[in-house]
């Protein structure tokens, strides 16, 4: 068992294709389903899954690209982090999609051509290392990302706190799944039939996190992996439910997700952070949907220690469907600036900057068998 | 960017850092997150940490799924061209 090739066996999905194409045709109208994930809309494009599935059969992006639902506030915060620091030229680290997206003054991308000392980390332990090896200068790491990623970032800052560091800080715009899908199932957009479940948030979160809602409002809910048989076979559950006119959670992903969760990785993460209102763009405010410090831990606040409250924030570009994308009630080639004024190249957008963005996946995968 | 990889624990040191096997390639990742683990453990890694280890059993259970349709579908072909 490698946990790869069996799971992209062309044969199976030609079973499952068959199988999705037969229970479709059981269904009324259409069946209109979210894959909630930046990852699962990437790996939907790239399999070209969407050819294969019948008419009626209809995929929506939804909010789970973090770099996408960053809100303007925060990356202009994020992006004034190199002038401050009185002029130690701090060490902004981040996770690569983050560079280039547009605030309303600046980028991380335009910081950097500038001076600016921006690194691209491919684990938040790369910037305790840099911390580490850089005592007389700040290092502050851009905490953007769903319950797979934050509980890392605990995990670093715990360290930080062990080791007594103190020119290492996080700027907090994480943001948490459950509250976003119940803004979503109570928005008037609403309209969606079923959710395809994000995997790896789901590893941490564990399958009883998704009850509530497919209960409450009458939804199912299944949990994929992202190879091509497990995306099939999730939309094959979803469908199978939509047809019996059931509402369940469905672990499609059994492998990898239990219904507890990762216990002490959620842990950690609420014992470094607590829940917070927070914005995202294209959802607006949220409840409860985002982490800051918690008491204990606010040495850590970049937004404390470099007084970020006080930058002055702009809003989304005028004219950018960013919004309507993220809520999935806008397809990105319906947008009047895709592929026009914003490609990726000079995106307009952060949908159109992260390589997990819908906008991004359709500049690149195109309309070929939609 | 939820994105996590599976790879083979090849190697655990005394600070917790496990040496993981990706088909070849090998990278360190953090085992702090899971209690627990061992040298074979199959693990899926995330940004430089392990995030859980994976159920053969509960794989060969969704495969066995896939043989399930795939049987399905040829005996469908089967009454077709009978």
């Amino acid at each position: 068992m490698k946990y790869l090739d069996e799971f992209r066996d062309p044969g199976a999905a030609g079973a499952l294709v068959a199988r999705i194409r037969r229970t479709a045709a059981r269904i009324q109208g259409e069946a209109k389903i979210m894959e909630i994930c930046g990852s699962h809309t990437v790996a939907i494009f790239r399999s070209g899954i969407k050819s294969l599935l019948p008419g009626n059969v209809i995929l929506v992006s939804g909010p789970g690209c973090p770099v996408c639902v960053t809100a303007m506030p925060d990356m202009d915060r994020m992006i004034a982090i190199p002038g401050k620091g009185e002029g130690r030229n701090p060490i902004v680290a981040t996770f690569g999609d983050m560079v280039r997206v547009p605030g309303s003054f600046s980028s991380l991308e335009r910081q950097k051509a500038e001076g600016a000392d921006i690194r691209v980390a491919a684990s938040p332990l790369d910037s305790l290392q840099w911390a580490r090896e850089n005592p007389e200068r700040e290092v502050v790491f851009l905490g953007v990302g769903f319950e797979t990623t934050s509980p890392t970032i605990a995990a670093v800052v715990r360290k930080a706190a062990e080791l007594a560091l103190k020119n290492f800080s996080v700027y907090p715009a994480f943001k948490l799944l459950p509250p976003a899908l119940e803004a979503l199932l109570d928005s008037p957009d609403g309209a969606l039939d079923g959710f395809l479940c994000p995997g790896h948030v789901s590893v941490m979160l564990g399958s009883d996190a998704y009850a509530p809602y497919a209960e409450k409002y009458g939804r199912p809910c299944v949990i994929s992996g992202f190879e091509s048989l497990d995306i099939l076979l999730g939309i094959s559950m979803l469908l199978d439910q939509l047809a019996d006119k059931k509402h369940e959670v469905v672990n499609a992903y059994g492998r990898a997700v239990d219904r507890g969760g990762n216990r002490k990785a959620m842990e950690l993460l609420l014992t470094v952070f607590e829940p917070a209102d927070a914005l995202w763009r294209g959802l607006g405010e949220i409840p409860r949907s985002g982490l800051l410090f918690r008491e204990g831990y606010r040495q850590f606040d970049a937004i404390e220690r470099f007084g970020l409250e006080e930058v002055t924030t702009g809003t989304d570009p005028e004219g950018c469907g960013c919004a309507s994308v993220l809520r999935g009630v806008l397809s990105p080639p319906d947008c009047p600036l895709f592929d026009n004024v914003c490609t990726p190249e000079n995106p307009v957008g952060s949908c159109m900057v992260s390589s997990e963005g819908s906008c991004a996946a359709w500049h690149k995968y195109g309309r070929t068998g939609i | 960017m939820c994105i996590a990889v599976p790879g083979r624990i090849v190697e655990i040191d005394d600070i917790n850092m496990a040496t993981v096997d990706f088909g070849g390639t090998t990278r360190v990742a953090s085992a702090d997150l899971v209690p627990g683990l061992s040298v074979g453990d199959y693990v899926l890694v995330h940004a430089g940490f392990i995030i859980n280890r994976l159920d053969e059993e509960e794989a060969q259970e969704t495969l066995k799924l896939f043989d399930q349709y795939l049987g399905l579908l040829e005996e469908e072909d089967d009454e077709i061209s009978g």
